[in-house]
């Protein structure tokens, strides 16, 4: 089990985690994107060996969606901050 | 019968004898006995029959490693059909018997399959029991070889999961991990120490030697006592089973029954540091028929002889090619027993001199050549080394064996811990680590109990550091070890022709280890997947290193080269009770009840699981069948009134400046423009287009809103709301808070419903001017607040009304008492059917869009970007032959449609869907069966007959809209 430092509440377990995946930009406005754009933003993730950045979700806590650099090997955690960081 | 118990000694309380059971044989034994122990004290030498060739099994060790001797241990009214003997400590009126054997453990029926081994070599199930035949051997081949059985009925055992977080967490308390855990006590770390074995101590519990001017043993029990005083948790009968990411180690604890209690427990142990101390497990040599029953491991022999007062034989050869078997043979000795050694070196040393002055009969250079009995070992051929000369027959009960020592690494390569080959201690040590963790004492190759006590105590000095702690307590004190003469690798006897165990538990021999090799299986991962080779439930534990040297021998590859098999959890097996604790039955998933749940129960209702919610399905009347209840409650509504709990519907308040803004965002609906006062039906999307929930949105104010989603997607919706706000919209004020629990909903509908309406004292106005069809007042009713709400569901004039759920029970007795007809879940369901309206998840699925619903109006009318809109305008999006909701007129009206049926063109043996029915009931308003589906263009359809198919019978149905029942609409206002 991983421990997850959440920005709010410190480190917690990873079972009250949940997570979100690699952050993808929302294309804006987004009927300005071509169909292939479109796709890329909802389907193609880089799915990174090493270092990824990721949102997750203190669901079981705060409820506080945050950004973590951690590592997918290792499975590390670097550092983890609020949205509004 | 050849094993007994000594008149003194061992760590047992002979004041408290313990009778139990062996195949129904009433036995004694004592306190402190493990039932492995117990059994030997009593002589029982065959405990299990082999494998796959059946062959007698005796105890072979006295830990975690064993393989042999898995029994069904039943104690009072808990039931374990595979326990490891030599972990299960002795009961009273504990009732143990063999798994395998029939009709008995002694008397086998299937053991004349051992004759045929010759035809059985590795890798012949996989060439013979092949698809399709293989479904005609598999019955009888499971029951041939199987393990334990379990009950059909509940076994009685009950499991809990345990969190804990500690500064330092000792694996082992042998005398690495006693030393390591002392130094990280005082040092003020709280400290939690984990053994697999029924008492702590370790190793210390039987061999020889003196810490601190005191008996080994003695010193293990005031520093365990010491440990306990000072607040560190020392758990015993606990394996450490895992070691995951950051530290995470899983811990298996095996308690004492008692009333009330759960005898197994998982820990889930969060440790800063974890201390290794897990010890070394010895390793046998290998020689022809190694397997008997008799043949043992030398420091099971001592362990039995030292801790537990059991002398297993009378007679011993002892094997070996390394110092350690001289202890053996030294305590044997002292117990009177007859003992040869045979020491594969030529020049064995001064330990072996000890011995041979104390009466041992020593041979250099030479080995165990062969053993024979019946149903144990009677005698032993002892011959060269080399397998060269002549053998000479020794009568002996037991043929103790010690091939060196193999490192417990198996948590440390979990951590993800690299290994490497050590020539030396021929062993695989721990090379590089990846977590924080220090490791002490024989796991990383300490040798002996001076060195094993200072690498505990540097380790758990180490520990302290890292944890920015000190302890300036005095390291232990043992007697230096007397020089000692290093071991000799020897694998097996090279002998060709003869029959050498290497896997005790699958029967896998050095034969079959070489038919491996010449078909080419030699990767250690594939050796071990085509022999079996460590792959039963001792993981090999005293075969793998065996195994691997006879491969790198074989291939002519070193034994680093070779490599060894990756280590996974679990290191010893782990009851899948244990896995569940106790999320099972009905804590698996609690199911949420309604407020007014008891007035359900008094009205008869037949409840039923929907969406997490216990909720009556229909209220039957006594004989009535429920198919008939519910067609009855359907009419009822239209006829005359109904009456429904619709409290599980969810509610979530949407609230701030921004609400209207962020809604807009959200829903494919517009929400901005929805009056104060009024209700909008929606839909909501996923960013890829696809329906993910519809439900009804209210505007209470200018900036509150109520949002009802359907009852298993609150929560879902809620998530939602929270992401998108936080993750893409932060700016807009806007908060969320699910209020579903706190307000109990009822919906009266049908013709009477103004009369029923009537009598409820509010000072909400009910009239149509001032609440239309879709709109909500908030008031109050009978003195409590209350919304009430005109939305139907079924297609009737209903108001739906709220109010705090502690008053629930109150308001549908009302309810009631005004004769409308309660109707459940399954009769909506046929109501709505008439209506064509959808039921989420039922009639749409993973692909299913608004256009696909025939709700493509938002979409051009509405200017904000909201999710999934681009979605709807990809060429998936706009393909002219996607499936559309539509209705469904059976041809034969009393036939009603499995859900599910296809639609099919059938051209000769072809058939192709073109979709398929999501719902179909039997319409008591039209009285005729109606369908609702998603046909691919079914709007363009209208009037076609198609064929349905459904598992090989075909019927026809007519397509047409989706709507059976006042397609006007106009009773929602009647």
């Amino acid at each position: 089990m991983l421990t997850i430092p959440c920005p709010w509440c410190g480190p917690r377990g990873e079972a009250e985690f949940q997570y979100g995946g690699e952050p993808a930009l929302r294309p804006v406005p987004a009927s300005a994107v071509s169909d292939a754009q479109w796709a890329d933003y909802l389907y193609l993730r880089t799915n990174p060996k090493g270092a990824a950045t990721e949102l997750w979700c203190h669901a079981g806590g705060c409820g506080q969606w945050f950004r973590m650099e951690r590592d997918t090997v290792t499975h590390a955690i670097q550092s983890t901050s609020r949205l509004s960081a | 019968m050849t094993g007994a118990r000594l008149p003194a000694g061992g760590r047992i309380d002979r004041s408290a004898p313990l009778p139990f059971t062996w195949n129904g044989r009433p036995l004694e034994g004592f306190a402190g006995d493990t039932l492995a122990s117990a059994l030997l004290a009593n002589g029982v030498r065959v405990v299990g029959r082999s494998f796959k060739y059946h062959r007698p099994r005796g105890i072979f060790a006295a830990g975690v490693e064993e393989p042999n001797a898995i029994v069904d241990v039943t104690r009072g009214d808990l039931h374990d059909p595979n326990a490891r003997a030599t972990l299960v400590p002795l009961e009273r009126g504990l009732r143990a018997k063999a798994i395998s054997g029939w009709p008995s453990v002694d008397r086998d029926a299937f053991r004349g399959l051992d004759l045929l081994h010759r035809f059985l070599p590795a890798g012949f199930y996989y060439k013979t029991f092949m698809a399709p035949h293989w479904k005609w051997w598999e019955p009888g081949i499971r029951r041939m070889a199987g393990l334990g059985r379990a009950l059909e009925t509940p076994d009685g055992r009950q499991f809990e999961h345990r969190h804990a977080h500690v500064d330092v967490l000792v694996v082992g308390a042998g005398p690495a991990g006693l030393a390591a855990a002392r130094v990280a006590a005082d040092a003020g770390l709280t400290v939690l120490l984990a053994d697999e074995n029924p008492s702590p101590g370790g190793a210390l519990l039987w061999e020889t030697g003196t810490i601190d001017d005191q008996r080994a043993d003695a010193w293990a029990d005031a520093v365990v006592a010491g440990l306990i005083h000072a607040g560190v948790t020392v758990l015993p009968a606990t394996t450490a089973f895992a070691y995951y990411d950051h530290n995470t180690v899983a811990l298996m604890q095996r308690r004492t029954p008692q009333p009330g209690w759960a005898e197994e427990l998982l820990w889930s142990v969060q440790a800063r540091q974890v201390v290794l101390a897990t010890g070394a497990l010895e390793r046998p040599l290998v020689f022809p028929h190694n397997d008997r029953p008799g043949v043992m491991l030398a420091s099971a022999v001592l362990r039995y002889l030292r801790q537990h007062a059991v002398l297993v034989g009378k007679s011993v050869v002892l094997t070996t090619n390394n110092d350690s078997a001289y202890a053996t043979a030294t305590a044997l000795l002292e117990a009177g027993a007859a003992v040869v050694v045979t020491d594969v070196r030529p020049a064995p040393g001064r330990a072996a001199t000890e011995a041979a002055a104390q009466g041992a009969r020593v041979i250099h250079c030479a080995v165990v050549r062969d053993t024979g009995g019946l149903t144990g070992v009677v005698w032993a051929d002892i011959g060269a080394a080399d397998g060269t000369g002549a053998v000479e027959r020794v009568p002996c009960d037991i043929v103790a064996t010690s091939g060196g020592f193999t490192p417990a690494v198996h948590l440390f390569s979990q951590s993800g811990g690299r290994l490497r080959w050590d020539e030396t201690a021929s062993a695989f040590l721990p090379g590089t680590g990846r977590q924080a963790h220090q490791l002490a004492g024989a796991m990383n190759g300490a040798a002996g109990l001076a060195a094993c006590l200072a690498s505990g105590h540097d380790a758990g000095l180490a520990a302290c550091a890292a944890l920015d702690r000190r302890s300036a307590l005095a390291a232990p004190h043992a007697e230096a070890p007397a020089t000692t003469q290093p071991l000799q690798p020897y694998w097996h006897v090279p002998l060709k022709g003869t029959r050498q165990w290497l896997d005790l538990q699958n029967d896998v021999t050095v034969k079959d280890v070489g038919l491996a090799a010449a078909e080419n299986f030699q990767s250690v991962e594939h050796l071990k997947r085509y022999t079996t080779l460590g792959m039963a439930t001792d993981q090999g534990k005293t075969s793998n290193v065996n195994g691997l040297a006879v491969m790198a021998e074989l291939t002519g590859r070193g034994i680093a080269e070779t490599g060894t098999t990756t280590f996974r959890p679990p290191y010893a097996p782990v009851s899948l009770g244990a896995m569940a604790g106790m999320r099972f039955s009905a804590l698996h998933t609690p199911l949420r009840a309604l407020p007014a749940q008891a007035a359900h129960d008094a009205a008869g209702a037949e409840m039923r699981e929907y969406g997490g919610w216990m909720r009556p399905a229909c209220y039957p009347q006594s004989g009535e069948s429920v198919p008939a209840a519910i067609q009855r409650e359907a009419a009822a509504v239209r006829a005359d009134a109904g009456l429904f709990d619709g409290s599980s519907l969810g509610k979530i308040i949407v609230e701030g400046p921004d609400a209207a803004a962020f809604l807009d965002l959200i829903y494919y609906n517009a929400i901005a423009n929805l009056k104060p006062g009024r209700l909008r039906y929606v839909l909501l999307l996923r960013e890829s287009g696809i329906v993910y929930d519809d439900g009804v949105i209210a505007r209470l104010s200018p900036t509150r809103f109520l949002l009802s989603p359907s009852s298993s997607h609150t929560a879902g919706v809620l998530a939602l709301l929270e992401q998108w706000h936080q993750t893409e919209y932060p700016a807009l004020r806007v908060a969320f808070h699910d209020v579903t629990a706190a307000w109990a909903t009822f919906a009266v509908c049908g013709p009477r419903v103004r009369d029923i309406l009537a009598t409820i004292p509010t000072d909400i106005d009910l009239t149509d001017t001032a609440l239309p069809h879709m709109a909500i007042a908030e008031g109050r009713a009978f003195g409590v607040p209350a919304r009430i709400a005109r939305v139907s569901f079924t297609g009737e004039r209903s108001y739906e009304i709220s109010v705090p759920a502690g008053h629930a029970t109150a308001l549908w007795r009302h309810l009631l008492a005004q004769g409308p007809t309660p109707y459940g879940i399954e009769s909506l369901s046929v109501l709505r059917a008439e209506k064509g309206y959808i039921l989420i998840g039922t009639d749409t699925d993973g692909l299913t869009m608004p256009d696909d619903l025939g709700m493509s109006g938002p979409l051009r009318a509405k200017k904000v970007d909201f999710v999934g809109r681009r979605s709807l305008t990809t060429p998936d999006a706009l393909r002219p032959d996607r499936r559309q909701f539509v209705g469904l007129l059976p041809e034969n009206p009393r036939f009603v449609p499995a859900v599910g049926t296809h639609a099919a063109e059938i051209n000769g043996p072809r058939k192709r869907s073109l979709g398929w029915i999501t719902t179909a009931a039997f319409s008591p308003a039209l009285g005729r069966s109606i369908a609702l589906g998603m046909i691919e263009g079914g709007r363009a359809r209208m009037g076609e007959t198609v064929t349905l198919y459904d598992r090989g019978r075909l019927s026809r149905a007519t397509i047409c809209a989706p709507v059976f029942h006042d397609p006007a609409g106009e009773k929602l206002h009647g």
